[in-house]
């Protein structure tokens, strides 16, 4: 058991230091861009004066380096400064975007995962036959197709006939039923888009497992097919589909920015973009580090529970 | 057969073996009985034949040898016991009937509640086999309990009562463990025990001691004969190994490429077969080179002194390992695996560089990693691996796998090249025509080693190391080997560091023999001095440990040394006293 524990710590250590890494490489990214802030701000009015006195309000006159640790040193406390545009905390502007995000990620994969691990298992028990080759015809049909596409069509299908709304408008104080409802249309958009990566993986995964001896044995034990494929192929398959588990998930937190758009849902992709518009500097650098957290700790949980779900790894002699 | 008379059989079976001998078993006694099999198996859209019109017939509590080089079709005949075709086969002809069952007709579901409950199947490789995902007590619990034979708490409690039959260790919580936890021996007896889990009529061993070392490889045989003969469990024991199968079987069957060459009780069998391709299989064992002349005061070809050696940070590997091998000499090097061989040959071409010691080359060191050996000392030692598959590119043709070296070491270019790699193929006796331009995936496991030998000959070395190069490879096949090499030897002036685990091998070709094991050599000396007693302990153990083709030796062994004295028990003993 302390080898996890001592694995598991080893790893976030790693985590944290790739994070330190990527908040570094945000921060010189933007102080690549070029322009200078202050002038945007100002527009006609940039004056030299002007320019000087409002770098020395948003601290642009101090070196890179000082900046770059006053910044990290207010994330840590949870202080993403102020986004330009609005005047306004960033974290105040984040929080219940990230929290409907969240929403949103969690509801899609709770539909989408069952569902990938089911329609794979399913194909691969019946591997070859009708039903496999529909599963993955229709599946890569889906995530073919642009997902703005996919939304338009769910909404011309689904939301003008009045079944669900077309709008997933909700905020914090929405009840959580009614979030279930509005947020309907985006989340099964979503997962036409990541089932089928997760599906093939979990299919391909099983049947490589199914060529091995111990396959075989179970067979030549009078094990029916389908406890062949749930007690003995899926447990040795964990760790190559919970890492497209992973990735999937991280998709939904960073990129679902054009379901976002087509559903009006007031997620973090959506502020992340009116960021860019709106040369709103601190709040791209805020977004851009909460996606890449996102990003290695998916990974990261990844790694652990295909770790924990092997006895060669627990249990070494 | 009735019904009703095959309602009891365990018991009547039970006195039946008492009373009467097998030999005049009566026809009801007849547990499995196969007709005239043909099996296919699909290569390339072509169905080829694998088995063609083999009867088998099994009494109850009689234990039948499939012997057979690779090919004969002997896994396929034994898994179509159990009405099970691997991918890519089917049976086309032929009746299998168990226990008056016709399992040709039966369903699938109906075959299923057969398998694992009433025929039981034990595979070859054990560490493959057994799920890596869960506890071995669960393992066995699952063909009783998907069979509803007993509950769960009962089923481990005839686990626990099995690994004790077994001398697993600590047999209570043994089941508790993950299969990667416990070493192949107790893993092919854990595995013979799942297949007794639901007290089968009928057992298949498929080769279950071919991957393991000769002294695992008695634990195991001890243990299954002990237990076939305690429950009266029919078997048919497949393997290519005769002297195994003397052991256990009472009748012996021999297949070659699908065709059965002839059938008898094993006795008879032994003493008289009438075939010649199976007196050909009696044979091999027999070749033995002519005895080398000693060796005079002269320098060694290879010296290794004082090598001690070690992957990455982990323990020694080789602790103080020191031998010569000299000029036109073969020198076995024999141990079990993890004994340190292999480590031995990595040292000696400089793969891995020694922590202490040296090796010299005819009186020089050479230096201690191949990267700062000089080209003419790289070509003087040469390699021949046991996986002659994986040894050879499979994307470059015969002509250039061989030309390759004698290019790089002796800088040979066009014709005088293709007349080189010509001579090599006659030397090896492959004829040049039909081969030089052919893909190693077009030739069969004996040519790919010879290809293997030539690349090795290529670089005209003084001495190549043979890394269990006839390991892999049907006992026919392998005496021409080893009947090519031992010509070669006294052609070309070659010495050999010959690495092999097999005790047959060594008597056949070796000049000098040293044993090793933990990493240390424990004996050595010339060939005829060490298969003659004393012995140090562990190489009597190793010797002992060799089956004979006498039916009776695993008995007087097992008379002569004790259950517990056997394999691991006895090295751990031996090592507990503080011999090494």
């Amino acid at each position: 058991m302390s080898k996890v524990i001592t694995m598991i710590i080893k790893r976030l250590g790693l985590g944290i230091l790739t994070l330190l890494l990527l908040s570094l490489l945000i921060f010189l990214s933007v102080e690549a861009l070029p322009g200078d802030l202050a002038e945007t701000i100002l527009g006609q009015q940039a004056t030299p004066e002007n320019v000087a006195a409002i770098r020395k309000e948003l601290g642009l006159d101090l070196p890179a380096y000082t900046r770059y640790i006053n910044w990290l040193g207010g994330i840590l406390q949870g202080d993403f400064g102020n986004s330009l545009a609005l005047k306004k905390p960033i974290s105040g502007l984040i929080a219940p975007r990230l929290q409907n995000t969240l929403f949103l990620t969690l509801y899609t994969a709770c539909i989408a995962v069952p569902l990938a691990l089911m329609l794979g298992m399913v194909a691969s028990l019946f591997r070859n036959s009708f039903f496999d080759r529909i599963s993955n015809t229709t599946a890569l049909s889906a995530i073919s197709m642009p997902e703005f596409f996919v939304g338009y069509v769910m909404i011309y299908f689904f939301a003008l006939s009045g079944y669900f709304p077309s709008m997933a408008n909700i905020n914090p104080n929405t009840p959580f039923f009614d979030k279930l409802y509005l947020c309907f249309l985006p989340a099964v958009t979503l997962t036409l888009v990541v089932t089928a990566h997760m599906m093939r993986m979990t299919r391909a995964a099983i049947i490589n497992v199914l060529a091995l001896p111990y396959i075989e044995m179970a067979n030549l034990k009078g094990v029916k097919p389908r406890r062949i494929i749930v007690h003995h192929a899926l447990p040795n398959a964990v760790a190559p589909i919970v890492n497209v588990v992973a990735l999937n998930l991280a998709y939904l937190v960073t990129g679902v920015v054009i379901v976002e758009i087509v559903f009006v849902f007031p997620g973090l992709g959506q502020l992340m973009v009116d960021g860019v518009k709106f040369r709103d500097v601190p709040v791209v650098q805020a977004t851009a580090l909460i996606f890449a957290t996102a990003y290695v700790g998916l990974n990261l949980l990844a790694d652990i529970i295909s770790t924990i779900t092997n006895p060669r790894l627990m249990r070494q002699r | 057969m009735k019904p009703a008379k095959s309602s009891s059989p365990k018991t009547k079976a039970n006195t039946k073996a008492k009373n009467t001998a097998k030999a005049d078993a009566k026809s009801d006694d007849i547990l499995l009985q196969m007709r005239n099999i043909h099996i296919k198996g699909k290569s390339d859209e072509t169905w080829i034949d694998i088995i063609n019109g083999v009867d088998l017939e099994l009494h109850r509590g009689e234990v039948l040898g499939l012997i057979g080089e690779s090919g004969a079709g002997k896994s396929t005949l034994g898994l179509a016991a159990m009405g099970f075709c691997r991918d890519g086969c089917k049976i086309t002809e032929g009746s299998i009937s168990f226990d008056g069952m016709d399992l040709m007709q039966l369903d699938k579901n109906a075959l299923r509640e057969l398998r694992g409950r009433r025929i039981a199947y034990v595979a070859q490789s054990a560490a493959a086999s057994f799920n890596p995902s869960h506890k071995l007590l669960d393992q066995f619990c699952e063909a009783p309990l998907i069979h509803n034979v007993m509950s769960r708490n009962k089923a481990s409690k005839y686990a626990v009562d099995l690994y004790n039959r077994m001398n697993l260790p600590f047999p209570d919580v043994f089941g508790l463990r993950y299969p990667h936890e416990v070493s192949g021996g107790q893993l092919q007896r854990a595995m013979t025990a799942m297949a007794l889990s639901c007290r089968p009529d009928l057992i298949i061993f498929d080769e279950p001691t071919t991957a393991l070392d000769v002294t695992t490889q008695i634990e195991v045989l001890a243990a299954i004969k002990d237990i076939v003969k305690e429950f009266n469990t029919a078997a048919i024991y497949i393997s290519h190994d005769l002297a195994v199968v003397a052991q256990m079987a009472d009748r012996i069957k021999v297949l070659l490429k699908g065709d059965e060459v002839e059938q008898a009780p094993t006795e008879v069998m032994l003493k008289s077969p009438t075939e010649d391709y199976t007196k050909s299989l009696w044979a091999v064992r027999e070749y033995t080179r002519k005895e080398q002349p000693a060796v005079k005061n002269e320098t060694p070809i290879i010296s290794i002194k004082g090598v001690t050696a070690g992957y990455h940070s982990s323990v020694d590997v080789l602790r103080d390992v020191s031998f010569d091998i000299h000029k036109r000499r073969t020198v076995a090097v024999v141990g079990e695996s993890g004994s340190g061989k292999s480590t031995t040959a990595r040292v000696v071409t400089g793969l891995l560089p020694p922590r202490i010691g040296t090796v010299e080359y005819q009186g020089e060191a050479l230096p201690s990693s191949y990267q700062a050996r000089s080209r003419e000392q790289l070509r003087h030692i040469q390699m021949i691996y046991q996986m002659a598959d994986t040894a050879l590119n499979p994307k470059l043709r015969i002509r250039d796998l061989i030309a390759r070296p004698a290019r790089m070491y002796l800088g040979l270019t066009g014709k005088a090249l293709d007349d080189r790699v010509r001579d090599l193929l006659r030397m090896i006796e492959m004829e040049p025509d039909q081969f030089i331009d052919r893909l190693p995936s077009e030739l069969s496991g004996g040519q790919k080693q010879r290809i293997g030998i030539a690349r090795a000959i290529a670089a005209e070395p003084t001495m190549i190391i043979c890394d269990e190069v006839t390991s892999a490879l049907d006992q026919l096949v392998a005496e021409g080997i080893l009947k090519l090499l031992d010509r070669l030897q006294s052609e070309l002036d070659l010495s050999y560091m010959f690495i092999t685990h097999d005790l047959a091998t060594v008597r056949a070709i070796a000049d000098e023999v040293v044993v090793m094991k933990d990493g240390l050599v424990v004996e050595q000396g010339i060939k005829s001095k060490m298969f003659k007693p004393p012995h140090h302990p562990y190489t009597e153990l190793l010797l002992g440990s060799v089956p004979e083709m006498d039916p009776k030796w695993l008995d007087k062994l097992l008379d002569s040394r004790g259950k517990d004295n056997l394999g691991d028990a006895a090295i751990a003993k031996m090592n507990d006293e503080g011999i090494s």
